[in-house]
């Protein structure tokens, strides 16, 4: 229970200085004057201290984690659901670029649900075959 | 120079990159696949012993990546003898055991396997480690982590100066001592000290977070004192169990430092001197 009060209290502070989870989906998001001075949204530091709280795991991370032989997440630890353009993603570090949430897909009220949602994506993104490294394996790599 | 005609054939050369939204590659109700397209299919109960006695630092890399490419799912490499460059650019999931110590840069550019590693490792082990787990039973020596951006990588001894300099994620946990400057410009992900941490810890940092068990000698610029929270203590507890670590005084006297980010604003000062400020 006491988890459960400290993550709606830091979801909070992870959507920024509103108390409004979707305050990046209704605004500009341009927040700071270091954002209002370059024009553009800081867009993937995400509350990057807020630990993630094991009882929201998905089904599809838990199969994940077992395949690899992990007890946690592992590097997924810092993936966070990100906003790009009024719309929520998560940024992938393979192609340093963002990768949106479908628009029909319905986002829960709290950060922690929604950073679940955004590693799943994620990591269907990255093992996919059409994922944009595996044609620049094909070109660039050493080995089979 | 084939490689570059075959990627001037592909096109990638030539395309123009239009804005930073890539959901045109992806549809996320595809086939679900756990792994890398170009990850070997390996069975953690197939199992195989390396005896690198007689090999080549080159030699082993590449007997490593045959057994994955056979199968073998859990792989004994004995004998390693503190070779540099041992263990690197795995891709793959993978159980390696390796009985013995590594020299420099052991286990560097790994994405996925779990390393145990029964000795010592040299300077900075694991570097640019991507994801999986890397644990040493007993010293590291600096640099350790440099630039990992994911992953657990775990120390059970002391480490030396500039530990995580420049990490951008994972999780660095040391079960001893940390030198110098660790969390230097770090960016983001944990670090864990169970022992004391030398001066100028989390200096220039940017983001991110270190725990530490012990006393600290110095902190570095901009970097500051934070409270611990219940989700911290909990996510502490779950980590270091894991690994069979304990911090003396337990997780909630533990010390959290994180980045006063000030520094974020550092090109709109950089006429000046950063320390006439800070």
């Amino acid at each position: 229970m006491a988890l459960n009060k400290v993550t709606a209290k830091t979801a909070n502070k992870a959507g920024g200085e509103s108390e409004d989870i979707d305050h990046f989906l209704k605004t500009e998001g341009l927040d700071s004057n270091r954002e209002k001075e370059i024009g553009q949204h800081i867009g993937y530091r995400y509350d990057v201290n807020l630990v993630p709280d094991y009882d929201r795991l998905t089904p599809f991370l838990k199969t994940y984690m077992e395949t690899m032989g992990w007890d946690d997440l592992n590097w997924l630890e810092d993936v966070h659901m990100g906003y790009e353009e009024h719309r929520a993603a998560v940024f992938d570090r393979n192609i340093n670029g963002w990768v949106t949430v479908p628009e029909d897909m319905e986002l829960p009220n709290n950060q922690q649900d929604r950073d679940m949602i955004a590693r799943e994506l994620l990591i269907k993104f990255q093992m996919s075959k059409r994922h944009p490294m595996v044609d620049l394996r094909k070109a660039y790599a050493k080995f089979d | 120079m084939a490689q570059l005609e075959h990627s001037q054939e592909m096109g990638m050369h030539t395309e123009q990159l239009r804005g930073r939204t890539q959901q045109t590659f992806f549809s996320p109700i595809e086939d679900e696949n756990f792994t890398y397209p170009w990850a070997y299919e390996v069975n953690f109960n197939k199992r195989a012993e390396l005896d690198a006695s007689d090999m080549s630092a080159t030699e082993i890399n590449l007997k490593l990546r045959d057994l994955m490419k056979s199968g073998h799912g859990t792989i004994v490499l004995k004998n390693p003898r503190a070779r540099h460059g041992v263990a690197v650019g795995i891709l793959n999931k993978l159980n390696l055991i390796v009985e013995g110590s590594l020299g420099y840069f052991g286990c560097g550019l790994v994405d996925g396997p779990n390393i145990r590693i029964s000795g010592r490792v040299g300077w900075s082990c694991a570097e640019n480690m991507m994801a999986g787990t890397v644990v040493i039973e007993k010293n590291a020596g600096s640099t350790f982590g440099a630039a990992m951006r994911g992953g657990d990588l775990v120390c059970k001894g002391d480490v030396g100066a500039r530990a995580g300099i420049d990490m951008k994620g994972g999780t660095l946990i040391i079960g001893g001592r940390a030198g110098a400057f660790c969390g230097f410009m770090m960016q983001r992900g944990r670090m864990v000290i169970l022992g004391d941490a030398g001066i100028n810890l989390g200096d220039s940092m940017y983001d991110g977070t270190i725990y530490v068990g012990g006393k600290i000698a110095d902190l570095g610029v901009d970097a500051v004192p934070a409270e611990m929270t219940d989700l911290d203590k909990a996510w502490l507890d779950r980590k270091l169990s894991q690994y069979g670590l304990k911090t003396p005084n337990g997780v909630g006297k533990m010390q959290k430092i994180v980045a006063g980010k000030q520094l974020w604003n550092y090109d709109n000062l950089e006429p000046t001197e950063k320390k006439l400020v800070l």
